[in-house]
C-alpha cells in the first residue's frame, strides 16, 4: 500500500492554489481545443509547451495535462450535436450520440459521454496508483507480433459492425488501407504512390480525412435536406444531468469492459482511437439491445466515452515508465519532461516521486474539475442547437478549414479535407460506411508496419503470430470477432433445434 | 569584389558570412527577425532532432534571446524530405531554420527526392551525437567482442538489430558491422529511438545502436548495457551513471575490433538566398544558447560530442560528410536507383 501513501503525498504536493488555477485553465482550454477538430491535444499542447519553461516542472504537466483531459472531454461535444468528431476519437461516440441529438435527447448524451468519460479516466489513473510497475512490465512483453495482433482484434470486431453490409465495410476499410500506404514505407524507407508529388509525401493525415469526411460531408448532407437541423430543437433543461445518472448504472458491465479494453489499448500502445472503436463493437455485440445501436442508443455512448479516455489516460503510463508515448499527446509530453530536466524511464518512479506523484493526484483532481465544469455547460451546449443552421454552418466550414490547416501548417491538407468532404458525401449516399475507412487509415500503416517487422524478424514465418500464448490469445480472439455472425447464428440454430426436439 | 570571383567562392558562401559577423558586427544589428521564426523539424515528434529543436526553442524563449517568438513545425514525410524540400522551397526567406539529422544525406541519396545541403546556408554545427551498441542486460555478451564472436559463430540473419528508419544512420551502422563480422544481421525498422530501446529492454531484438540520450534511462535502471561506442575516443563525461559505470568507462568499438567511426550532425541550416546578415544574426543567437546552463545541461545528459562549427569551417565539414555518407549508402546498395 505503499501507492497509497505516496498518492496522498502527492494530493501534498497539487493541492496549492496556484496549481488548482492552472488546473481550471487547463481544462477549459483543453475544451476549447477538443471542440475545434484537427487542433488535437497533440496540437495544443506543443503551442503552450514554451510557455511553460519557466514553470516549476510539477505546475506545467498539471496544465498540459489538464488541457489533455480537457480536449478528451471537448472531442465529444461536436459528435454529439452536429456528428463531427473533434477528434479522431469521438468517431465512435458520433453513431449513437448524434442520433440521440436528433431525437432531442442532446442533453442525455452528453451528460452521458462526460460521466463515461470520467469513469473510463478514474479508472485507467487507479489502475496506474495500484500497478504501475505491473503494468510497464506486461507492456514489455509486446513486441511486433503482439502488436500486430491487437491492430488485428481492432479491425476484426469492427467488420460486420454496422447496419451496411459486411461486404461494404470491408470495401471501405479497403479504400481507407490504400490511403493510408501512401508516403514513405517505413520498411524499406522508400517513397510509395505518391507520383512524384511532394504534397503526397507524408501521406493522408487521418485528421484532415475525419475532418473532411464527417464535418464537410455532414454540411454537405444537411444542405442537401433543407437547410436545417434535423434535430428537434429542445428546451433547456437544468435537471438532464440527475435524469441521465439515474439511468446510467444500469450499464455497469458496459462501463467495466470498456474501462479494461481501454486501459489495455492505451498501454499496449495501440491509443484511443481503435480503443473507442472495439469497445463499441464489442458491446453491439455484447448489448440485449443490440440491434438497436446506431439509432440513439446511450449505451453506444457509454461503451467509445469510456474506453478512449481510459486508454488516453493509461497512455500516460508506458510514457513515464518506459519513456515510450502511448499517444502523439503523450509524445510531445514527453518532450516537455526533457526539457523541465526529468529523465522519463523506470527511474522516474524512484527519482522524482514528487513530479510522477503531483502528476498522478493531478489526474485524480483534474478529471473531478472537469466533470463538473463540463457538466455544468451541457445545457448550454444542447442549446447550440437552436442555432439557425445558416448561422452555423459557415462557422463549422471555417473552424474545420483552420483545423485542417493546423495539422501541418500546409494549405495542401485544406483541399484535401474539401476532397474527402465530397468523398464522404458520395461514399454516404452509396450507404458505405465511414468509420472502418477512417479506423483503416488511423491504424493502416501501424498494423502494417508491425506485420512486416515481425515477419523480418520471424524470416517470413507467418506462424510468428501464434507463436506465444499472449500473440495466439489475441489473434484467436480477433477470429472469433470477425465470424461472430457466424457463429452466434450458428449457435442459435443449435439451441433452437435442441427446444424444437422435444416437441 | 566582382560577381565572378563571388561565384568561383560559392562554396565559401559562409565564410563570408562569419567573415561579416565579426568585421561588420556593429552593422550586423541592423538585420533583426521581424515576424515569428518557424523551426522545421524534418523528423517526428520525440526523436532526438526534436527534443533538441525544442530545447532551442525553450532556452531562447526562457533567457529572451530574441524579441520574436520561434516555433518549432515537424515536417517529417518522406523520410524528412518533407521538411528540407520547405526550407529550400523558402528561398531568401530568413524567418525559417531547420535542424537536421543524418536524413540531410541519407534522404535524397535513398529516395531521390531532390534536395541537398547546398539548396541552404549552413548556420552552425550545434553538436554531433554518438552512438552506442546496446545488449539486454541479461544476456551474456559482456563485451563487444563477446557480441561479435557469438554473431561471427552464428548462422547469418539470426541476429536481430533494431532501429531507427530504414536506410538510415542505424542501418548504415549495421551494415558496416556486417562487413566486419562477415554475417548479416536482420535489421527492424522502428519508428523511433525510444521505441528501439524499449524493444531491446523487451528481448524482442538482440541489440540496438541507440544514441546515448535514448537509451540512458533504460541503462541506468540496469535493463541495457552497453558494449561500445561509435567515435574515435571514449565520450567525455564521467559522472557515474549507472552503478560504477560513467560513459566514459564505455570503451571504443575500435578498441574491440569493430573498426567503425559514426558521428550524426546536429546543425542549423537555414534558406538558401538569405542576406549574409541574417545568417550572422543566427551564428550569433545559436552560439547564446550554447552558452545557457540549460543547453550544457542537454550536452552532459545526452552524452554528446560538443563540436560546435560555424561559416566556412562548417561548410567544408558538412561537404566531406555528404561524399562520406555517399561511400557509405554505396556500398551498403541503398541508393535509389534512378
Amino acid at each position: 500500500m505503499e501507492g497509497i501513501a505516496d498518492l496522498l503525498h502527492g494530493f501534498g504536493v497539487v493541492l496549492s492554489w496556484t496549481n488548482f488555477v492552472y488546473m481550471l485553465i487547463g481544462i477549459m482550454l483543453g475544451v476549447i481545443i477538443g471542440v475545434l477538430p484537427g487542433l488535437g491535444g497533440a496540437n495544443g499542447i506543443a503551442i503552450l509547451l514554451p510557455l511553460t519553461f519557466s514553470m516549476p516542472p510539477t505546475s506545467a504537466i498539471i496544465l498540459l495535462s489538464c488541457i489533455y483531459w480537457g480536449a478528451l472531454f471537448g472531442g465529444a461535444i461536436t459528435s454529439i450535436l452536429f456528428n463531427i468528431p473533434g477528434e479522431p476519437w469521438s468517431v465512435a461516440t458520433t453513431f449513437d450520440g448524434h442520433p440521440m441529438a436528433q431525437k432531442g435527447q442532446a442533453g442525455e448524451a452528453l451528460t452521458a459521454a462526460f460521466t463515461s468519460s470520467f469513469v473510463g479516466a478514474l479508472f485507467a489513473v487507479i489502475v496506474i496508483t495500484l500497478a504501475a510497475p505491473l503494468v510497464a512490465k506486461f507492456a514489455l512483453q509486446f513486441g511486433p507480433a503482439e502488436k500486430f495482433s491487437v491492430f488485428f482484434l481492432a479491425f476484426c470486431s469492427f467488420v460486420g459492425m454496422g447496419k451496411e453490409p459486411p461486404s461494404k465495410t470491408v470495401a471501405a476499410m479497403m479504400l481507407g488501407f490504400a490511403l493510408a500506404a501512401v508516403g514513405t514505407d517505413t520498411v524499406t524507407g522508400g517513397l510509395r504512390l505518391t507520383f512524384g508529388s511532394t504534397e503526397l509525401l507524408s501521406g493522408f493525415d487521418f485528421l484532415v480525412a475525419v475532418i473532411g469526411l464527417f464535418g464537410i460531408g455532414e454540411i454537405l448532407l444537411t444542405m442537401e435536406e433543407g437547410l436545417s437541423f434535423k434535430g428537434k430543437a429542445t428546451g433547456i433543461n437544468p435537471t438532464v444531468v440527475w435524469q441521465t445518472w439515474k439511468m446510467l448504472p444500469r450499464y455497469w458491465m458496459t462501463s467495466l469492459r470498456s474501462c479494461v479494453i481501454g486501459c489495455w489499448m492505451g498501454i499496449t500502445p495501440a491509443g484511443a482511437t481503435p480503443a473507442s472503436f472495439m469497445s463499441y463493437g464489442i458491446a453491439k455485440r455484447s448489448s440485449k439491445d443490440g440491434e438497436k445501436f446506431g439509432t440513439g442508443e446511450i449505451e453506444g455512448v457509454v461503451a467509445p466515452e469510456t474506453a478512449a479516455h481510459a486508454a488516453g489516460t493509461s497512455a500516460l503510463l508506458p510514457m513515464l515508465a518506459l519513456g515510450v508515448p502511448g499517444s502523439p499527446t503523450a509524445a510531445v509530453l514527453l518532450g516537455g519532461l526533457l526539457i523541465w530536466g526529468l529523465q522519463p524511464g523506470p527511474l522516474l518512479f524512484v527519482e522524482q516521486k514528487d513530479f510522477v506523484w503531483g502528476l498522478i493526484a493531478s489526474m485524480y483532481l483534474g478529471n473531478i474539475v472537469g466533470l463538473v465544469i463540463v457538466l455544468t455547460m451541457v445545457p448550454v451546449f444542447a442549446a447550440i442547437l437552436r442555432v439557425p443552421f445558416a448561422i452555423v454552418a459557415p462557422i463549422i466550414l471555417v473552424i474545420c478549414a483552420i483545423g485542417a490547416y493546423t495539422v501541418h501548417n500546409n494549405t495542401f491538407d485544406v483541399i484535401m479535407m474539401l476532397v474527402f468532404g465530397v468523398a464522404g458525401y458520395f461514399l454516404k449516399k452509396c450507404n458505405y460506411p465511414l468509420a472502418p475507412m477512417v479506423l483503416a487509415i488511423v491504424l493502416g500503416d501501424k498494423a502494417e508496419e508491425a506485420f512486416r517487422q515481425s515477419l523480418l524478424l520471424s524470416g517470413g514465418k507467418v506462424t510468428v503470430f501464434w507463436s506465444s500464448p499472449l500473440v495466439s490469445a489475441i489473434m484467436a480472439l480477433g477470429l472469433i470477432a470477425l465470424f461472430w455472425g457466424g457463429i452466434s447464428k450458428g449457435l442459435n440454430r443449435v439451441f433452437a433445434r435442441r427446444r424444437a426436439a422435444p416437441l | 569584389m566582382g560577381v565572378n570571383e563571388m561565384g568561383w567562392r560559392l562554396s565559401a558562401v559562409a565564410a563570408a558570412t562569419a567573415m561579416a559577423a565579426t568585421l561588420f558586427a556593429p552593422a550586423a544589428k541592423a538585420w533583426e527577425p521581424t515576424r515569428t521564426i518557424e523551426f522545421i523539424v524534418p523528423a517526428g515528434t520525440g526523436g532526438g532532432a526534436d527534443q533538441m529543436a525544442r530545447v532551442i526553442q525553450g532556452i531562447v524563449a526562457k533567457h529572451g534571446l530574441m524579441k520574436q517568438t520561434m516555433v518549432v513545425i515537424n515536417k517529417a514525410g518522406g523520410a524528412g524530405g518533407e521538411g528540407f524540400l520547405d526550407i529550400k522551397g523558402a528561398k531568401g526567406n530568413p524567418h525559417k531554420l531547420v535542424i537536421t539529422l543524418s536524413n540531410l544525406f541519407t534522404t535524397p541519396m535513398a529516395t531521390g527526392i531532390p534536395f541537398s545541403w547546398k539548396d541552404m546556408t549552413p548556420v552552425s554545427m550545434m553538436a554531433l551525437d554518438e552512438f552506442v551498441l546496446w545488449v539486454n542486460a541479461e544476456s551474456p555478451y559482456k563485451t563487444a567482442k563477446d557480441y561479435t564472436d557469438a554473431i561471427k559463430a552464428a548462422e547469418p540473419g539470426k541476429f536481430k538489430m533494431g532501429g531507427t528508419g530504414s536506410k538510415q544512420e542505424d542501418q548504415i551502422i549495421t551494415v558496416a558491422i556486417d562487413r566486419v563480422t562477415g554475417k548479416k544481421m536482420t535489421y527492424v525498422p522502428y519508428k523511433g529511438g525510444g521505441e528501439v530501446a524499449v524493444q531491446l529492454v523487451g528481448k524482442h531484438i538482440d541489440s540496438t545502436v541507440n544514441n546515448p540520450i535514448e537509451a540512458v534511462a533504460q541503462w541506468r535502471a540496469g535493463a541495457l548495457r552497453p558494449l561500445c561506442v561509435f567515435d574515435s575516443k571514449p565520450l567525455p563525461v564521467t559522472d557515474k551513471i549507472a552503478g560504477d559505470k560513467a560513459w566514459a568507462d564505455i570503451p571504443t568499438c575500435k578498441s574491440a575490433g569493430l573498426d567503425i567511426e559514426y558521428l550524426m550532425l546536429r546543425g542549423i541550416f537555414m534558406p538558401a538566398g538569405v542576406p549574409k546578415e541574417a545568417t550572422a544574426y543566427y551564428v550569433d543567437l545559436m552560439k547564446k544558447v550554447r552558452d545557457t546552463p540549460e543547453w550544457k545541461q542537454l550536452m552532459h545528459d545526452g552524452a554528446f560530442n560538443q563540436t560546435t562549427m560555424s561559416g566556412d569551417e562548417y561548410a567544408k565539414w558538412v561537404e566531406n560528410e555528404e561524399k562520406r555518407h555517399r561511400d557509405l549508402m554505396k556500398e551498403a546498395g541503398f541508393l535509389a536507383s534512378n
